[in-house]
């Protein structure tokens, strides 16, 4: 049973190989993508069912017992995101299977493509899984090397600027983690979490929190906080709209997890944590206060993304379960609707053949299907009642209010605010964009230029895709009262940590 | 206790020193090279984490137990040099991808700032030709 | 001095001088047709055709060596990887990409492939993922050979690493070659 943690890890990581061999068969790379990954949907679904009903599940990896031996664990958290991330790859590869072959025909093949984004599919899944330290660290680094190469395919000249950006500050935010993690080895001699935990009771306090303060600061790089933010709207907009989703949609959310999961399972901490209150307000109103000044659709949208990365810290900020329950929802509820997003503006500028929200008007009238596409998802992400934000975020009012100290209500009228600011930018999207004069599509005269990218046809393929990630997003909305008592299954084990730690250090054999 | 030997602890602190201020520059040679000391220093305090008792190699039946060096910060140094090792050589494309396009490898100004400075350069321009309308009216 | 024309099927560059003689100092050196005759290094040249075979053969005895003593799978292909690194300094692009017929990705995917399965073999044996056994062969000249199978694991690790060195070679070296020589190609 417990082999079927490994499967979302090696999987992806051998077909990746196959894919790669078969570089000259643009058919079997997509057949193969796609059955891969509609394969470790299922088994992530498996894997919260078994998590939800018996407990985590633990691998050890060749049958050498933690700490000393490499475990995965599939818990509650981790097999939820898990199954909402496969999800969002699958439906984004369909969205780039579809623009490939409405751009350059069925039959070539993109050699690079399919291969890395199974590596990254394979380095998101060991990102949630694992349960060291060390394999952390690995996980982001085959995450981040195969979005380098993602990012920086076909390079034009303003691509060029983003990778390097993009390269350069995740580098060194990985420098930081070994350095961070020759530390803890240092000071605790253990890099199993569930160790970690108990290694780190017996320290004085004075190192437990510069420990802290570096996780928050590395995984704060990693998952795009205020004021380690800046290198985000710069590089992520200039790549092609299916890749910009799925960065959007789950690098960052990676660093959240990790940053939740070492922060909660590893330090000891009373409810209400002033630093990471604070971090979330800034994160808030920096990127809300940044996505109105932007006339580029994909950098609003970036910066939005940020903003929204501090609603997730709010709640890890709230430190209890109200709190980690209104996080785990906001999670699922924003990795689905972030990506859509992306897949929509992807949709817009083809239309359109510009990202400058100054040139557009008139898209309702010339499209309505892509119009209904955009609102669903804008109005989920500015927590309007019936859609799935309203649900995580009115969980995360509550347990703003609910946990009493003056700084977490401070914070959760920054939240309000931020959502009327978030409301306020996509409807300034609708008004610019949908509404209006009907504008001719610009063509593009210059290539290198970023604001005119030229027009393209949009295959049924494309607008299928982002149909389906849009559906889920409804669904994550009518599913909201199973999906918050799981959240909030899985927040109760991460406070109490027993499940977590009894199941990797107390198996031992692994079967 | 273990305690930290004072050559190494000097050699890091270089380390990381030079690697930061490589990174701080602007040509993408640099933050390269600067990236690779940053990664040998982080790789030495890994091994510096394991102990720093002289160690003889892990090699079960070579070594009596006792005289081991501690193998899992090795096992770690070793994936942290492999992956450096990847990524440098990606850098390394990338920096010759920027030459070819842009005919230097220097990083270019954020977005942001390249706005705000050509709305500023509008801006004079517009204040210059004000100046000019006023000075030929008066002149008339 | 004019070269003389190049053979069929590589490109006339002009100014180029192309070699194809049969005098015994040039059959000691790469495969023949090499770069231009003012960036070449005979002693070199020389010295990786000697030296590649044996440079091979000892990535292949770190390769075995991995388990019990210091060697493995990567150390071994980035040794391999070594000499293409020699014969490709020496004789330049031309040389290089006439060495291996594989193409590099089909390397990388290959070694990855085989890599994850042995990963995976043990589970129908009842065995954990990346568990490792080892088995005892008596061999008759040879004697008494023990094999691991995290070998297989290492032998998928060695070919990866010798893709990823020529990728490299071809992106970063013959790729900017190429490039270089397109670009003066181009001004004249």
């Amino acid at each position: 049973m417990s082999e079927l943690v490994a499967v979302p890890v090696l999987l992806p990581l051998g077909a990746a190989g196959l894919s790669m061999a078969f570089g000259r068969f643009a058919d079997v790379q997509r057949w193969l993508g796609l059955l891969v990954l509609g394969v470790i949907v299922v088994d992530a679904a498996v894997l919260l069912y078994f998590a939800d009903v018996h407990g985590p599940l633990v691998l050890h990896l060749g049958g050498w017992a933690a700490p000393v031996g490499i475990a995965l664990v599939a818990d509650r958290l981790a097999a939820l995101l898990l199954l909402i991330s496969v999800i969002v790859m699958f439906a984004v590869l369909l969205y780039s299977i579809g623009q490939r072959i409405t751009d350059y025909g069925r039959g070539t093949a993109s050699t690079t493509f399919h291969p890395i984004y199974l590596v990254l599919c394979s380095g998101v899944s060991l990102a949630y899984l694992t349960g060291d330290l060390f394999n952390l660290f690995v996980a982001f680094e085959i995450m981040l090397a195969s979005s380098y190469v993602l990012i920086t395919r076909r390079t034009t000249a303003n691509r060029v600027r983003a990778g390097m950006t993009y390269t350069i500050v995740s580098l060194s935010s990985s420098v930081l983690f070994l350095t961070m993690i020759g530390l803890v080895y240092a000071a605790t001699g253990t890099v199993n979490l569930a160790d970690l935990a108990l290694e780190m009771g017996e320290l004085p306090p004075a190192p437990v929190r510069a420990l802290a303060l570096l996780m928050v600061i590395v995984f704060g790089v990693k998952s795009a906080m205020v004021p380690l933010h800046f290198w985000l709207p710069d590089s992520y907009p200039n790549a092609p709209a299916p890749i910009t989703a799925i960065f959007a949609a789950l690098l960052t959310k990676v660093g959240i997890y990790a940053m939740i999961r070492t922060q909660i399972l590893v330090f000891e901490r009373e409810p209400s944590w002033p630093l990471m209150l604070t971090l979330a307000m800034a994160t808030m109103i920096v990127g809300a206060l940044g996505a109105l000044a932007q006339n580029d659709l994909n950098r609003m949208l970036s910066f939005l993304l940020v903003s929204h990365i501090g609603f997730m810290l709010f709640g890890l900020g709230v430190y209890d379960i109200a709190g980690l329950t209104g996080v785990i929802l906001y999670i699922v509820h924003h990795i689905t609707v972030q990506a859509t997003l992306f897949l929509v503006s992807g949709l817009i500028t083809r239309y359109t053949g510009t990202v400058a929200l100054s040139r557009m008007g008139g898209l309702a009238k010339i499209s309505p299907l892509v119009a209904v596409l955009f609102a669903v998802p804008a109005l989920s992400l500015a927590g309007v009642p019936p859609f799935s934000g309203f649900v995580a975020k009115l969980a995360l009012l509550r347990a703003g209010v609910g946990v009493g100290t003056v700084w977490a209500q401070v914070a959760t009228a920054v939240v309000v605010l931020t959502s009327l600011l978030t409301l306020y930018a996509v409807a300034r999207v609708w008004s610019r964009a949908f509404w209006g004069q009907v504008r001719e599509p610009e063509g593009d005269p210059d290539p290198s230029d970023e604001l005119v990218v030229g027009t393209g046809d949009t295959s049924r393929g494309m607008v299928h895709a982002t149909g389906v990630l849009v559906l889920s997003t409804v669904l994550v909305a009518v599913l909201a009262g199973p999906l918050a008592e799981v959240s909030q299954r899985a927040a109760t084990d991460l406070i109490t940590g027993e499940a977590y730690r009894a199941a990797v250090l107390g198996g031992g054999s692994g079967g | 206790m273990n305690t930290v030997n004072l050559t190494m602890a000097v050699v890091l602190g270089g380390l990381y020193a030079t690697g930061f201020y490589l990174l701080l520059q602007r040509s993408l040679m640099r933050v390269l090279l600067g990236i690779v000391i940053l990664g040998h220093g982080a790789n030495l305090l890994l091994q510096l984490a394991g102990g720093s008792q002289a160690g003889r190699p892990p090699m079960l039946g070579d070594v009596p137990i006792g005289q081991m060096a501690d193998p899992l910060p090795q096992a770690m140094a070793l994936t942290a040099i492999v992956i450096t090792f990847a990524l440098t050589t990606f850098l390394l494309a990338l920096a010759y991808r920027a030459w070819q396009l842009l005919g230097h490898d220097e990083v270019q100004d954020d977005v942001e700032d390249r706005r705000i400075r050509r709305l500023e350069a509008e801006l004079a321009h517009a204040d210059e030709e004000t100046e000019q309308e006023l000075d030929s009216e008066a002149t008339r | 001095m004019t070269g003389a024309e190049p053979p069929e099927g590589w490109p006339n560059t002009g100014e180029r001088t192309w070699f194809r003689s049969d005098a015994p100092a040039e059959r000691w050196l790469l495969s023949g047709y090499s770069r231009d005759s003012r960036e070449r290094t005979i002693l070199l040249e020389l010295i990786a055709r000697v030296v590649f075979p044996t440079v091979l053969v000892f990535s292949l005895y770190l390769l075995f060596a991995g388990h019990y003593r210091s060697g493995g799978g990567f150390s071994g292909g980035l040794v391999a990887g070594q000499a293409f690194v020699l014969r490709y300094l020496a004789g330049g692009r031309l040389d290089d990409s006439s060495t291996v017929s594989m193409r590099p990705p089909v390397l990388i995917g290959t070694g990855l492939t085989i890599a994850v399965i042995t990963g995976l073999v043990p589970v129908p044996f009842g065995g954990v993922v990346l568990e490792s056994a080892s088995f005892t062969f008596a061999v008759p000249v040879l004697g008494e050979i023990k094999i691991v199978s995290s070998l297989f694991l290492d032998v998928g690790v060695y070919l990866l690493i010798i893709g990823v060195v020529l990728d490299l070679l071809r992106t970063l070296g013959s790729g900017i070659e190429a490039d270089i020589a397109e670009r003066e190609g181009g001004r004249r």
